[in-house]
């Protein structure tokens, strides 16, 4: 049939367009139409069911959009001068109402696969602290001595000439993370609303301040390097400029990080203020 | 536009001892001068939030700052772009302005149920602007979005009077909305003609009335989350605040509790106006009238159960998440039903392609571009993806930018001569039309991909690899500027020039009871309630 061709030609063009990404997509690129290349198997499952998602959408979306040349062909006051009197057609609307129910559980099935893959780590082997304040992250790696530092933007003129591209996304204090590890991600925020994405990872969870929020990446070690993200979150005047970025290393590498990292960053130690003498009352600043 | 709307309907009801001057708009209880004030006030708000607009595309044409200096004050713009767009451009214009219009003419009532509340309505309407505008230039303003998360928008991150006026200003326009609501409510219920049951009234009626029901159940949602949001601020309460015991997550509950359904007191009415036009102008009877009546109302009670897809981030457990996932979904059947039922009313037709028509079909067509890609959304394990990337941004202003002001145009074009007597130039209108159209597209396509590509919204400056495609989207948005630019001048030119219009200008479809009426539409009309009992059913 002529209209399943269309949309069979439309699925495959689509399919091509949203797959071919680039192997070096960390970070956005120029004229970037689809998404980063995934990092973890989480983002890998997203991809391929935004892809069948599209398949669907753009039939429809075509089916519609050839009903209306049809109409506009063939039905101009021209071509037809005297209009039909039909106002009802039993079988059809059972069929329109119908057939889209059918395309959504087809949609709904795969949806709840992914939705229920991504959920909590299963035997986390390392976790990350993750905190947001107006402007910047803190981190803390509570298995490896609760060492913690804070990330803030990389200034424009701080950025060597060939880098200028990553302004906005470069911070001085990258996250560093092992490969071929399951990673517990904690969230919460010290002042405002802000949100940790980093797109490659499928990630991407509000920090909310007095309350803990959690999620899980893995990154296999063939997808080693830098990956970047934005804050995700309306956050006051400096939204846009607290990025997030991180480095998957070795699990060998992340160990050398580590030892180098307790001794350049401080440690996250007991209260640092005893809430029983001075009495209960917001954090403010700091941690 | 005051010059505009005085000569709109001047001088074809004096013979009627209307009030002049001044008064007559000020005082009216008058719903067709009630209505054109609506209008008015819809059309001086989109002047203001597309300047906002035309702003913030200017700032984001290329990355760094090229004109704001101020990131709260760009900020200030993002909020007040939505405020004003949501509450004072297309509410006002689509249920202040054509309800009013249209829902006595139509039902054959001589006016609406309680004219005084409907002119409060409208003056509180105005206050609500003031009291936003006010909050623009007060304390840096509210650099909030519009949907004024807290902790961001309480006392401590926003400690001037800015948030307090935009929560004043949010009642006020929420009271006016509910006295709207229960007007057009009692209207409907109480004054259709004899003969004119529910079954039988145009689906412009019911979009109003699940339109009303929807105001009238969200807003006092939303009302009572501002007064928490209030005394949070000034009276030391923390509903919102995790140092009391409070929960800023409690906000986005109640906040989209209100907000969903919203987005469907600005879509529906549209729904409404495509109907008729596309049947006037296909010269066939809506195809499928029940199935679009019921489709409405479901969409309407839908709208009430799937708030927290605007929230798949904050860290729901996942049952949460799969249930608003799989309620959500469900919306696109009746949506489909919509869609389908608009082509099978078109199916056999005879059409004529006044510009009425384009923007009809364009809604369509843009309606289910912007539709499909809620279907992508609703997934929350995708939406990961999406949360608060363009991707977003191109979507809601597919359904709003796009497809609410689509059927806003559609109707005004379609409604234009009954309501001031004179007809636009068809040739400008689709000149008007197509300029719109490929205005909006050119601004709002390439936002997907910026989207997938993970640009953030409310960015006042984007890292260097997004600038092509927000290049291309300004360059869209100074089209569709000038499209509106252009939209102005023909509805000046009709009011000053425009030929008379016959009481029905758009013959045989032309079916409902305002076309039984002169044009322009008297000051008072149905002093003789019509009788509908011998018409066949619609």
């Amino acid at each position: 049939m002529k209209m399943s061709r269309w949309i069979s030609m439309a699925a495959v063009f689509a399919v091509g367009l949203f797959t071919s990404a680039g192997a070096m997509a960390q970070q956005p690129h120029p004229w970037q139409m689809n998404f980063q290349k995934a990092a973890t198997p989480v983002m890998e499952e997203i991809i391929w069911f935004h892809n069948w998602l599209l398949v669907i959408e753009v039939a429809i979306v075509i089916l519609v959009l050839a009903l209306m040349l049809y109409i506009v062909i063939k039905f101009n006051a021209k071509a037809n001068p005297v209009p039909s009197k039909t106002t009802h057609n039993a079988p059809l609307e059972v069929i329109w109402t119908v057939v889209p129910i059918i395309i959504l559980v087809v949609i709904a099935v795969p949806s709840m696969k992914l939705l229920f893959t991504m959920d909590k780590a299963q035997n986390p082997e390392m976790t990350l602290k993750i905190i947001g304040n107006q402007w910047f992250w803190s981190y803390e790696y509570p298995d490896h001595g609760n060492f913690t530092f804070d990330a803030n933007l990389t200034q424009k003129e701080d950025l060597p000439d060939d880098k200028k591209s990553l302004y906005l996304l470069e911070v001085d204090n990258h996250v560093v993370l092992p490969a071929d590890t399951s990673i517990r991600l904690l969230f919460t925020a010290n002042d405002v609303l802000h949100n940790w994405a980093i797109p490659s990872f499928g990630v991407k969870m509000d920090t909310v301040p007095g309350r803990i929020n959690e999620a899980w990446i893995e990154v296999p070690s063939e997808h080693m390097g830098t990956y970047y993200g934005q804050c995700s979150e309306l956050c006051g005047v400096n939204h846009g400029y607290m990025p997030i970025a991180v480095d998957i290393v070795s699990k060998a590498d992340f160990a050398a990080w580590v030892e180098k990292a307790k001794e350049e960053f401080a440690r996250v130690d007991e209260p640092a203020v005893d809430v029983a003498r001075v009495g209960a009352r917001p954090a403010t600043a700091g941690r | 536009m005051s010059d505009a709307a005085a000569a709109h309907d001047h001088g074809h009801d004096d013979h009627h001892g209307a009030p002049a001057g001044w008064r007559r708009w000020v005082y009216s209880t008058n719903h067709k001068d009630i209505g054109t004030l609506y209008l008015v006030a819809a059309m001086v708000s989109v002047l203001i939030g597309g300047v906002f607009s035309f702003m913030i595309r200017l700032e984001l044409q290329s990355p760094g700052l090229q004109y704001i200096e101020d990131l709260q004050f760009y900020n200030v713009l993002v909020t007040a772009h939505g405020f004003v767009m949501v509450f004072f451009f297309v509410m006002p214009a689509l249920i202040g302005g054509f309800g009013n219009w249209f829902i006595p003419l139509m039902i054959g009532a001589p006016d609406m149920a309680f004219p005084r509340m409907n002119n409060i309505s409208f003056w509180l309407l105005v206050v609500g602007l003031l009291l936003l505008m006010t909050s623009a230039l007060v304390a840096g303003g509210a650099g909030t979005g519009w949907t004024v998360y807290p902790p961001l928008s309480n006392a401590t991150f926003h400690s001037g009077a800015a948030v307090d006026f935009a929560i004043l200003s949010l009642h006020v326009a929420g009271a006016s909305s509910i006295l709207g609501a229960i007007n057009f409510i009692t209207t409907i219920m109480n004054m259709r003609a004899p003969g004119m049951t529910y079954h039988r009234m145009p689906l412009f009626i019911w979009a109003m009335l699940v339109t009303a029901l929807l105001l009238l159940l969200a807003l006092p949602v939303l009302a009572g989350a501002l007064t928490m949001l209030l005394t949070d601020r000034n009276f030391g309460t923390t509903f919102f605040e995790a140092s009391g015991g409070g929960d800023p997550i409690f906000w986005q509950h109640l906040f989209w509790f209100f907000g969903h359904p919203e987005v469907y007191i600005m879509i529906v009415p549209a729904f409404g106006v495509i109907s008729h036009v596309v049947s006037t102008f296909s010269r066939k009877p809506v195809f499928g009238y029940l199935g679009m009546a019921y489709a409405m109302a479901a969409i309407g009670f839908i709208g009430f159960i799937v708030w927290a897809h605007h929230m798949f981030t904050v860290g729901f457990n996942v049952e949460t998440r799969a249930y608003f996932v799989l309620a959500t979904m469900v919306i696109a059947v009746p949506t489909g039903v919509k869609i389908f039922s608009w082509l099978a009313t078109m199916w056999g037709g005879s059409i004529e392609f006044r510009t009425p028509m384009l923007y009809a079909m364009g809604f369509i067509f843009l309606f289910v571009v912007g539709g499909v890609t809620g279907i992508t959304l609703a997934n929350a394990g995708v939406d990961i993806a999406f949360h608060d990337t363009y991707f977003v941004i191109a979507h809601f202003h597919y359904v709003l930018s796009i497809a609410a002001a689509f059927g806003i145009l559609s109707g005004f074009f379609y409604w234009f001569p009954k309501m001031c007597g004179k007809m636009y130039n068809e040739g400008l209108g689709k000149i008007q039309f197509w300029l719109m159209f490929i205005g909006v597209n050119i601004l709002f396509f390439p936002q997907h991909f910026s989207g997938m590509a993970g640009m953030p919204r409310r960015i006042p400056d984007y890292p260097e690899a997004y600038a092509g495609w927000n290049f291309v989207s300004s360059i869209g948005a100074y089209i569709s500027f000038a499209a509106s630019l252009l939209f102005f001048y023909i509805v000046i030119q009709t009011l000053r020039s425009g030929e008379k219009a016959p009481a029905n200008p758009w013959g045989e479809g032309a079916t409902t009871l305002e076309w039984q009426v002169p044009s322009p539409a008297p000051f008072h009309t149905h002093d003789q309630t019509p009788d509908m009992r011998p018409q066949p059913a619609e």
